[in-house]
């Protein structure tokens, strides 16, 4: 069973107003348990407000979204439980820190799970570790860190609920490649040690093709594709045509197929392409010698 | 959601109104309020009725946007009308017990009450509706030029006007952001007990805060560096014209202003 599903899920805002918008358009999607899903699409194409339905914090104007096959809004009274079972890290989430240490501000959500102080240091001690933040830095104030550290806070305040699915609306954004490295490297850790469901939004296919099991494409709030990351890649032309960037190396072997060399495969990661063209060329080799 | 407030919003358009020069819509504004006040009986609010409607027709908003800038107001307009019903004592005597009396005139004053503040909020959100801020920060600043010869900041004044007014919005969509983080960490805002539901203000407050300041700064340097030192010597980029159209404009509300003078003077006569 999926573990997240949302049915003909549509979102109007400002209903009735000159700025009334449908964000999301009747879309059909499920998430399977333990995948990592990757979320593209332009900006205003929907793909935060879709996220927002996820956890409950915006209820929809028709449709469903359905965690482990519940309606999620069948009982408003338990929306606060959908919101620790499906986490959700804000586009530059280190705005809504305000406590004043870093284990406070992390011990935020577990605490208003209503957990013990034993269980919230267990958390904190666990998430921090996960997410890559030493110990010592637990007992400073959050404002004297630097970006890449109060990124991390915020993204660890999420993930020390342990929800079952983890959502990180751009988690690189604004940051420099040496910390977009390690905190990507860090979400896929832990997402390898819990086994959980994380869904990634990002602009960069560079960020997310390698380490996405799925793809989800959003465009002009329709569901645009949702598949295999080899197939959405597959597909890289129509990806580009909507505006949307994809890798750098997924361009080369787009341009080299033009140019007569078909591999046949999609290609989307360096290490891979590496792979493929020194076969390529090792072929080669030994046919000229034979 | 915060994001539905309408208080002070503006609706882009292209109708006559919302062309009108906004020193002229200001000024006319202020007229129409003046002629609310002056009649004191229903033929001459008749009259301001009549201008309101006109007026809102020729703008092209829809009446919700006006029902949604009354109704907030609503609640408070029946109690005081209920409390003139019982309480007004002239007229003829309708309905009496113990020391309540419905009256005739107590059923007109609170009528009439009602139908004056409905027109009062419905012009003045006419004004806000059709004037982005920012013009109606400029059109201030020359209504208040005169001022300067007293030594008074009127540039100043209007730039912090046009500042605070242009972060109105982005402080709504930050809040809205900060609160749906919180949400998202389980935090009670809407729901819970009034304790926890003010511990969790904090939660909201703090990050508001140090964003605020954050904007505060970045917009300074912004300003400094685009050599800003006050109104000194400044020209405009958008000049305020005053067309024939503004001056039609003026002198129609002006002819209905009298107009409900002349129908209140009349309407006391026959009365009589």
């Amino acid at each position: 069973m999926a573990i997240l599903e949302t049915r003909q899920l549509t979102y109007t805002y400002s209903i009735g107003s000159p700025f009334e918008k449908t964000a999301v358009d009747h879309v059909d999607l499920k998430i399977e348990e333990g995948e990592m899903v990757g979320v593209m699409g332009h900006t205003g194409s929907g793909k935060s407000t879709l996220i927002q339905h996820f956890n409950g914090l915006l209820r929809p104007t028709s449709g469903q979204v359905l965690l482990d096959g519940q309606d999620i809004w069948a009982d408003k009274k338990k929306i606060r439980d959908v919101r620790f079972q499906v986490g959700l890290v804000f586009q530059y989430p280190e705005y809504q820190i305000f406590e004043e240490t870093v284990f406070k501000d992390i011990a935020f959500g577990p605490r208003n799970m209503g957990l013990d102080d034993k269980e919230i240091k267990r958390r904190v001690l666990e998430t921090a570790h996960d997410i890559g933040l030493r110990e010592e830095l637990l007992k400073r104030s959050p404002f004297d860190l630097s970006g890449g550290q109060k990124r991390r806070v915020a993204i660890a305040g999420v993930m020390a609920m342990e929800p079952k699915v983890l959502i990180l609306d751009e988690p690189t954004a604004g940051l420099d490649p040496a910390g977009r490295d390690k905190i990507l490297s860090h979400i896929k850790r832990y997402h390898e040690r819990r086994k959980n469901t994380i869904l990634i939004v990002s602009h960069s296919m560079e960020d997310i093709a390698g380490f996405a099991d799925k793809i989800l494409v959003m465009n002009k709030a329709k569901l645009f594709c949702y598949d295999d990351t080899e197939k959405v890649f597959g597909r890289a032309e129509e990806i580009s045509e909507i505006g949307l960037d994809v890798p750098q190396i997924t361009k080369v072997f787009m341009e080299l197929k033009k140019q007569g060399l078909d591999f046949g495969k999609e290609v989307y990661t360096v290490p891979y392409a590496r792979d493929l063209l020194l076969k390529h060329l090792h072929g080669k080799a030994g046919d000229g010698q034979c | 959601m915060l994001r539905d407030v309408t208080i002070g919003q503006y609706f882009p358009g292209n109708s006559i109104i919302h062309r009108l020069d906004p020193r002229f819509k200001i000024v006319i504004t202020l007229i129409y309020i003046l002629m609310l006040f002056t009649g004191s009986n229903v033929v001459c609010l008749a009259v301001g009725a009549v201008y309101t409607l006109i007026a809102v027709f020729l703008s092209r908003i829809p009446l919700k946007m006006f029902w949604k800038s009354v109704k907030p107001l609503l609640p408070f307009l029946l109690i005081t009308a209920v409390l003139n019903v019982l309480l007004v004592d002239s007229g003829d005597v309708y309905f009496k017990w113990k020391f309540l009396k419905v009256t005739e005139g107590g059923i007109n004053i609170s009528v009439f009450m009602i139908i004056r503040i409905v027109l009062l909020i419905m012009g003045s959100s006419l004004l806000t509706y059709t004037t982005s801020p920012i013009t109606l920060t400029d059109a201030i600043e020359r209504l208040l030029s005169p001022l300067k010869l007293l030594k008074f900041p009127v540039h100043e004044l209007a730039m912090m006007m046009s500042i605070a007014l242009r972060f109105v919005p982005t402080l709504i969509e930050e809040t809205d952001k900060i609160m749906s983080a919180q949400k998202a960490r389980g935090a009670e805002i809407d729901t819970g007990s009034f304790l926890t539901r003010a511990k969790n203000m904090i939660s909201i407050l703090v990050p508001l805060f140090i964003s605020s300041f954050r904007r505060a700064d970045e917009l300074a340097t912004a300003m400094e560096c685009r050599c800003y030192n006050g109104g000194e010597g400044r020209t405009r980029l958008r000049q305020l014209k005053a067309s024939a159209r503004d001056v039609i404009a003026l002198v129609i509300t002006l002819m209905f202003y009298a107009a409900a003078i002349a129908v209140s003077i009349i309407f006391k006569h026959l009365m009589k």
